[in-house]
């Protein structure tokens, strides 16, 4: 300041706009401390616990681990078979719950009559989402190892794995489709467009990024589902590559991480657990990457 | 201003519209000239926009709506069991108060509406978009940026691009629902010289909160309160030499 007068009024504390010490500004700032803390531990934790799983396992892959076969007593198995698995198992399940999950979705916001009924599905919908995963193992095993008489199979675990999904994608498409503005709606009707035009040319493409971050999640947890694998699946794979016969069994990667972690007797069961903990995190990450990418260029196009 | 000579387009026959048991529209009859802008204007709450809205049949989304009465568009009762919504729509475009154009290129914003009734040819429909956006004085600014999201544009552009939306499908009616209150005073003039050219090519009728504006631009003006029509007549002679005591209250601003 170049004049005194302004100084002194700082110093006094008689400024108009002087910050005023009350218990609003310090609780203020504290709670801001407080997010920025907890932020900041919550991110460094995660950080922490990609960096250790992927630093033990990554640098010692080799193709030979990815594609080789699993081994039961000698040292040196690959994850080929159940890698393969895991990919064959992720892609039937998904064939079979985006279709069913994104058309129960689309049918809860545009269809259903808003009534008690509807309302009880809606919550049913909801519950099934959070039962835990080895409910809907037991109720594969019911179906298809009893009923059906397959046995332990990729396809069973795939179709259980489908249930598992479909209440997340129901009421993630739902919940998507439902915070398209009204007001886009209106203007497709007005334009003398069907309800089945406004659906599959506004509804869908403008929701379809809340839908795709649906997917992403489903096929996360899908992809590193175990108990529901271990009980449809089994345990074990055909033990050769690109087997696409889907009466054989179902073991993917995490269903193999957890059983060289638990019940294999090679001698170097904690080395492929580790490598095959790192490929889990590596390929959840990515599939995350894979479907985002073209959304976020296609939003930054659209801004 | 041209007198009532011009033929009616749209005739409105003692029409009843109730939301559950409440009547928002009591036997509103009227008769609105094609090729003229008509007016409504009145307080919130008077049913203007609900009158605008069975127009084009879109108060048929809201549920609980029951109508009683009739309202034939060129002779047609757009009420009847055969009526296509579909068409009737084509037939009657629409423009809201909120600019709302899709999270879509400028180019397949207008093209939406064509390409909904069955125009695949990339030729017919560079032809369609470019005609719509010279009807709606849209063309000069935007026709190097085609492919920009139409989200990039300004309030009063993005409205222009909704009119031109509208055009597209080639409507006889151009209904406009308070298509200026969310604009500034400049948007709302460009939007209202384009008003006063679209009319020469179709039956507009636009719902206004500002009685300048109908005074500005009406041919007809409909003074509307509690659901009634309270006078009906043209523009000039509303606001010079109103019949009603109530229409006089209004337009001299003593309540609403």
């Amino acid at each position: 300041m170049s004049t005194g007068k302004p100084s002194a009024n700082a110093i006094s504390g008689s400024h108009p706009f002087a910050a005023r010490r009350s218990m609003n500004q310090l609780t203020n700032k504290l709670f801001t401390g407080i997010v920025w803390l907890i932020g900041i531990c919550t991110i460094l934790f995660i950080i922490a616990l990609l960096y250790t799983i992927l630093q033990k396992g990554l640098p010692q892959l080799d193709w030979g681990f990815l594609y080789g076969e699993p081994s039961e007593i000698e040292e040196g198995g690959g994850i080929g078979p159940v890698l393969f698995n895991s990919f064959y198992v992720l892609f039937i399940s998904l064939i079979i719950s985006i279709p069913l999950g994104m058309a129960s979705g689309i049918y809860l916001a545009e269809f259903a009559p808003a009534n008690k009924f509807i309302a009880f599905i809606r919550i049913c919908v909801e519950g099934l989402a959070s039962v835990p995963s080895i409910i809907f193992g037991l109720f594969g095993i019911v179906l298809f190892v009893e009923s059906l008489d397959l046995g332990l199979t990729v396809i069973g675990a795939a179709i259980s794995l489908a249930f598992l999904n479909l209440p997340v994608l129901t009421r993630v498409t739902e919940e998507a489709i439902r915070s398209v503005p009204q007001e886009m709606k209106q203007a497709s009707f007005a334009l003398g467009s069907t309800h089945l035009q406004t659906i599959r040319r506004v509804l869908i493409p403008v929701a379809l990024n809340g839908i795709i971050t649906g997917i992403c999640l489903v096929a996360g947890r899908a992809f590193g589902e175990s108990a529901v694998i271990i009980l449809t699946g089994g345990v074990t794979s055909s033990g050769v590559m690109w087997d696409f016969n889907p009466l054989d069994p179902g073991a993917t990667l995490a269903v193999h991480l957890w059983y060289v972690q638990s019940e294999a007797i090679v001698p170097d069961a904690r080395l492929i657990a580790e490598k095959s903990a790192a490929v889990l995190v590596f390929i959840v990450l990515m599939i995350n990457i894979v479907f985002r990418v073209p959304m976020w260029l296609n939003a930054r196009k659209m801004r | 201003m041209q007198s009532i000579a011009s033929q009616t387009l749209i005739d409105i026959h003692k029409l009843n519209l109730y939301y559950g048991s409440f009547q928002a529209l009591k036997s509103v009859t009227m008769d609105i000239p094609e090729k003229a802008i008509t007016a409504f204007i009145g307080p919130s709450g008077c049913g203007k926009s609900t009158l605008l809205r069975t127009l084009n049949r879109m108060n048929d989304m809201i549920p609980n709506t029951r109508i009683e009465g009739k309202i034939t568009i060129g002779g047609a009762d757009i009420y009847s069991k055969e009526v296509d919504v579909e068409t009737l729509r084509k037939k009657v475009g629409m423009v809201f108060q909120q600019p709302n154009p899709f999270p879509k290129s400028i180019y397949d914003n207008v093209a939406y509406g064509p390409r909904l009734h069955g125009i695949r040819s990339k030729q017919k429909l560079d032809e369609i978009v470019e005609t719509s956006l010279r009807s709606a004085v849209l063309w000069d600014e935007v026709k190097d940026y085609l492919k920009r999201s139409a989200l990039s544009l300004s309030g009063g552009q993005q409205q222009r691009l909704c009119i031109a939306r509208a055009i597209a499908v080639n409507p006889d009616v151009l209904l406009m629902d308070e298509a200026t209150s969310a604009l500034d005073p400049i948007s709302t003039l460009k939007i209202e010289e384009l008003a006063q050219e679209l009319k020469d090519k179709y039956t507009i009728v636009m719902v206004t909160h500002n009685m300048h504006q109908a005074a500005r631009v009406s041919n007809q003006t409909v003074f509307f309160l509690n659901g009634e029509v309270v006078e009906f007549s043209d523009t000039e002679k509303l606001f010079s030499n109103p019949r009603d005591q109530r229409t006089e209250d209004y337009i001299s601003g003593r309540f609403g």
